[in-house]
C-alpha cells in the first residue's frame, strides 16, 4: 500500500520557506515527490541567468559607461558586471567602490546624475551568495536618463558605504534598506529602524522571514494564513 | 545621628530645626546655559490633527523657535510590500491600491505598467485603456489636491476651504464610484489594461464636472488668495530652494514651486502623455505659497488633460488581447461592487468547460512574468512615484519596491522648520503633502 506523502507545497510554498530560485516555475502547487498526478510535476521552466551585456549597449547607455570609464579610473575594479535588460541599465557595482561610484555618476558633467530616486533591498535567498542586494535608482535630471546601480553583499557581512553624504536623499532609504533588511551602511549618520519599532527583532523583508498570520474561521472553514496556503510556486 | 553637609541643625522646644547657610548659589546659577536651559522638547503626534496624518514630530523649542525638529514615521506601516509577495501578480493590484490612499489610481498604474515592462507587453496595451488611466489619473490629481488644500487649509485656520475642499473631491469619488465600483481603493488599474469600460453616465457627469470646477476654483481662489491671514502664513514660510530639494529627493508640486519645471509626464513621458498639451506649472519662491499656487494651476491643467481624454475616448478593447494575461470575465459593477459579470458567469458554469477551466487557472495560479527587474517612475500629485519590481518567473512578485514621495519628502522638514516658528513647522509639513499611508506602507 502506497505510503501518503503530504505535498510540500500543501502545507507551505511559501518564499519564506522555499527559496524561489529553485522551484519558481516548476510544477503544480510547489508539489513535490508523488503530490502531483496531472503530469505538470515535472513540467520546468528555465531560467535566464543575469547575463552581461556586449556592446553596443544601444541608446544612451554606451555614452553613461563610456563617460563613467573616463571620470573613473578605478572603473574595471569597482564594476563588475554591466547588464541591459528591458531597455534598462544596470551597473553591478562591487559594495566598497559604490560610494565613489555615486559620486562621480553625481558630479562628472556628462553623467549629471543629480537625483537619487530610489534607494532599496532585494534578498535573493538561494540564488546568490551575496544574498543581500541593494539597488540605487539614479536619475539625470539634466540629460533625461536613469540608471541603476546593484551592490551585493552577503548576509554575514551585510557593510557597505552610504552614498548619503553624496545624495542626502538617501537617508531615510538606508534606514529602510537597514530596517527591513539588515544591510549596514558604513558612515551613515543615523542608522535606526525607521518603519519597525525600534526594539523590533529581525529583517522584515528578508526571504527566510515569514509572513506570519493566523488562520482565520470562514463559514465553518479554517482559512491558513496566507503563507501557510496552497500555492503555485 | 548623621550630620548634613547642607545644613546645621539643633534641637529646639518646636522640634528640630536646620540652618541653611553659605549655600554656593553662584556656582549653581553660573553653571546653567541661559539658551539651552530654556529649550524644550515637544513631542508633537503621532495623533495630532495638524500633522497631517500619524506623523510624530520631536522639536526642540526655544521660545517659539523651532531650533532642532526630527520626524518619526512607521506607525502606519503595514507591510504592503511583504504581502505582495504571497499573491499573485494580479491580486498586487489590490494590495498597492491602499499605500497612498488619496492616489490610489497612482499606484495601480505605476504597478501595472512596472509588470507590463516585465512582462513585455508596454506596447500591446490598448490606447483605450492607456486614455482611461490617463483619465482616471488627472481626476484622481484633482481629488488629491483638493484634499491637500482641504486640510492644508484646516491646519491653518481656514475651515471653509475645508469643507468646500472635500465637498468637490466627493464628487469626483462619485465618478470613481460610477466607473470602479468603490470610492477608494479601486484596484481598477490592472496589469494589461482597467478591470473594465467607462459607463456612459460617467462620461457625461466627468462633463458636467468640467464645467462646475473652474468655478469652483475661482471661489476657493476667492476666499484664499486675498486672505491677510492665509498670506501671512504662507508667504516666505518654510522655504526649499531648488538645490535644497534635489539633495533630499524632494520631486513634485514642493520642486516645482521652488521654479524647476520637473514634471515626469514631460521629462520622461509615459502613457502617451507626450500627445497631450498641458503646461508645468512653476512658482519662483519656493515657499508654502507657492506650493498652493502651484497645486491650483495644477487643478486647471488637469482638467485640460481630463477633457483631452474625454475627446480621445474611441470604443475599443481596454484589456491586452492575450488571454492568458487578461482576466477572461469581462467584470461588471454589482450591487456588491466590482464581480464577475452574469454573463461569463451562466458561460463558465452552463455552457463551456474549457472556459471554466481556464477561468480557474487564470484567477487561482495567474500568469507568470519572465524573470528580471524594472524601475518605472510616475508622476504623482506629491512626486515621483517609483515601483522596482523584480520577477523570479513565477506567478507571484518576488519583490516589489515603492519609491514613495511622501517618504522621500519628509525628509525635507527639518530643513523647512528649523530656526523658524513652530506655527510654520505646520505649514511646512502640510505644504509637503505627506500621506502617511503611502508614508510608511
Amino acid at each position: 500500500m502506497p505510503v501518503p506523502v503530504t505535498p510540500a507545497g500543501a502545507t507551505s510554498g511559501a518564499p519564506a520557506e522555499y527559496p524561489p530560485a529553485s522551484p519558481a516555475g516548476r510544477g503544480m502547487f510547489g508539489a513535490q515527490g508523488t503530490g502531483d498526478v496531472s503530469g505538470y510535476g515535472g513540467l520546468v521552466r528555465p531560467r535566464r541567468p543575469v547575463e552581461e551585456a556586449a556592446r553596443p549597449y544601444g541608446g544612451y547607455f554606451d555614452e553613461v559607461r563610456d563617460a563613467l570609464e573616463e571620470a573613473y579610473p578605478a572603473f574595471g575594479d569597482a564594476i563588475e558586471k554591466v547588464v541591459v535588460d528591458r531597455g534598462e541599465l544596470t551597473l553591478h557595482v562591487r559594495p566598497e567602490r559604490i560610494a565613489e561610484v555615486c559620486q562621480v555618476m553625481r558630479d562628472d558633467l556628462a553623467l549629471h546624475f543629480e537625483l537619487c530616486s530610489s534607494v532599496s533591498g532585494v534578498d535573493y535567498l538561494g540564488a546568490d551568495e551575496r544574498r543581500l542586494h541593494v539597488v540605487y535608482q539614479l536619475t539625470s535630471m539634466t540629460y533625461r536618463r536613469r540608471v541603476r546601480l546593484e551592490a551585493a553583499v552577503s548576509a554575514e557581512q551585510p557593510h557597505l558605504p552610504s552614498v548619503t553624504a553624496v545624495y542626502p536623499t538617501a537617508d531615510w532609504q538606508e534606514r529602510e534598506a537597514y530596517d527591513m533588511f539588515g544591510i549596514v551602511f558604513d558612515g551613515h549618520p543615523n542608522l535606526t529602524r525607521i518603519l519597525m519599532p525600534d526594539d523590533w527583532e529581525g529583517h522584515p523583508q528578508r526571504k527566510d522571514y515569514p509572513l506570519g498570520g493566523v488562520p482565520v474561521e470562514y463559514k465553518g472553514a479554517e482559512i491558513p494564513p496566507p503563507d501557510r496556503r496552497r500555492s503555485y510556486q | 545621628m548623621t550630620t548634613s553637609n547642607y545644613a546645621t541643625e539643633r534641637e529646639t522646644t518646636e522640634g528640630r530645626v536646620f540652618t541653611v547657610t553659605g549655600g554656593d548659589w553662584d556656582t549653581v546659577v553660573s553653571g546653567t546655559d541661559p539658551i539651552n536651559d530654556e529649550r524644550i522638547v515637544v513631542n508633537m503626534g503621532p495623533q495630532h490633527p495638524s500633522t497631517h496624518g500619524v506623523l510624530r514630530l520631536i522639536l526642540e523649542l526655544e521660545g517659539e523657535t523651532v531650533r532642532e525638529a526630527r520626524s518619526v514615521v512607521g506607525y502606519l506601516h503595514t507591510g504592503i510590500e511583504k504581502n505582495l509577495e504571497y499573491r499573485n501578480w494580479v491580486q498586487g493590484s489590490t494590495f498597492v491600491t491602499r499605500m497612498d490612499y488619496l492616489a490610489p489610481l497612482f499606484n495601480e498604474t505605476a504597478y501595472s505598467l512596472a509588470v507590463e515592462k516585465l512582462l513585455g507587453i508596454t506596447d500591446e496595451v490598448t490606447e483605450r485603456a492607456t486614455t482611461i488611466r490617463v483619465l482616471m489619473m488627472e481626476l484622481n490629481r484633482i481629488s488629491s489636491h483638493l484634499v491637500w488644500l482641504a486640510t492644508t487649509g484646516m491646519e491653518l485656520g481656514a475651515i471653509s476651504i475645508m469643507l468646500y475642499g472635500f465637498r468637490e473631491r466627493e464628487y469626483i469619488l462619485d465618478i470613481f464610484e460610477m466607473i470602479t465600483g468603490l470610492r477608494m481603493n479601486h484596484a481598477y488599474v490592472r496589469p494589461g489594461g482597467v478591470a473594465q469600460d467607462v459607463p456612459d453616465a460617467a462620461i457625461v457627469k466627468i462633463r458636467e464636472f468640467l464645467i462646475m470646477m473652474p468655478k469652483k476654483l475661482k471661489e476657493y481662489e476667492d476666499l484664499l488668495s486675498g486672505q491677510p491671514i492665509w498670506i501671512e502664513r504662507t508667504k516666505n514660510v518654510a522655504v526649499l530652494d531648488v538645490t535644497g530639494c534635489v539633495a533630499l529627493g524632494v520631486t513634485g508640486p514642493v520642486l516645482r514651486s521652488a521654479g524647476l519645471a520637473w514634471d515626469l509626464r514631460k521629462t520622461m513621458p509615459y502613457c502617451g502623455y507626450e500627445t497631450y498639451e498641458f503646461d508645468v506649472p512653476t512658482h519662483p519662491d519656493g515657499d508654502v505659497w507657492g506650493r498652493y499656487q502651484v497645486r491650483l494651476a495644477e487643478i486647471r491643467e488637469s482638467l485640460k488633460l481630463v477633457e483631452q481624454a474625454l475627446d480621445r475616448l474611441k470604443p475599443g478593447p481596454v484589456m491586452v488581447a492575450d488571454r492568458k494575461i487578461a482576466w477572461p470575465a469581462q467584470l461588471a459593477i454589482g450591487v456588491d461592487g466590482m464581480g464577475n459579470s452574469l454573463e461569463h458567469v451562466a458561460k463558465i458554469m452552463g455552457q463551456s468547460m474549457e472556459s471554466l477551466i481556464h477561468h480557474f487557472k487564470l484567477v487561482t495560479e495567474g500568469f507568470r512574468v519572465p524573470p528580471g527587474q524594472v524601475y518605472v517612475g510616475i508622476e504623482s500629485p506629491r512626486g515621483e512615484l517609483g515601483v522596482h519590481a523584480v520577477s523570479d518567473g513565477g506567478t507571484r512578485p518576488y519583490r516589489v519596491h515603492y519609491r514613495e514621495p511622501s517618504f522621500v519628502n519628509l525628509q525635507a522638514l527639518p530643513a523647512m522648520a528649523e530656526g523658524g516658528l513652530i506655527a510654520d513647522v505646520i505649514a511646512g509639513g502640510a505644504s509637503l503633502d505627506p500621506v502617511m499611508g503611502g508614508c510608511d506602507r
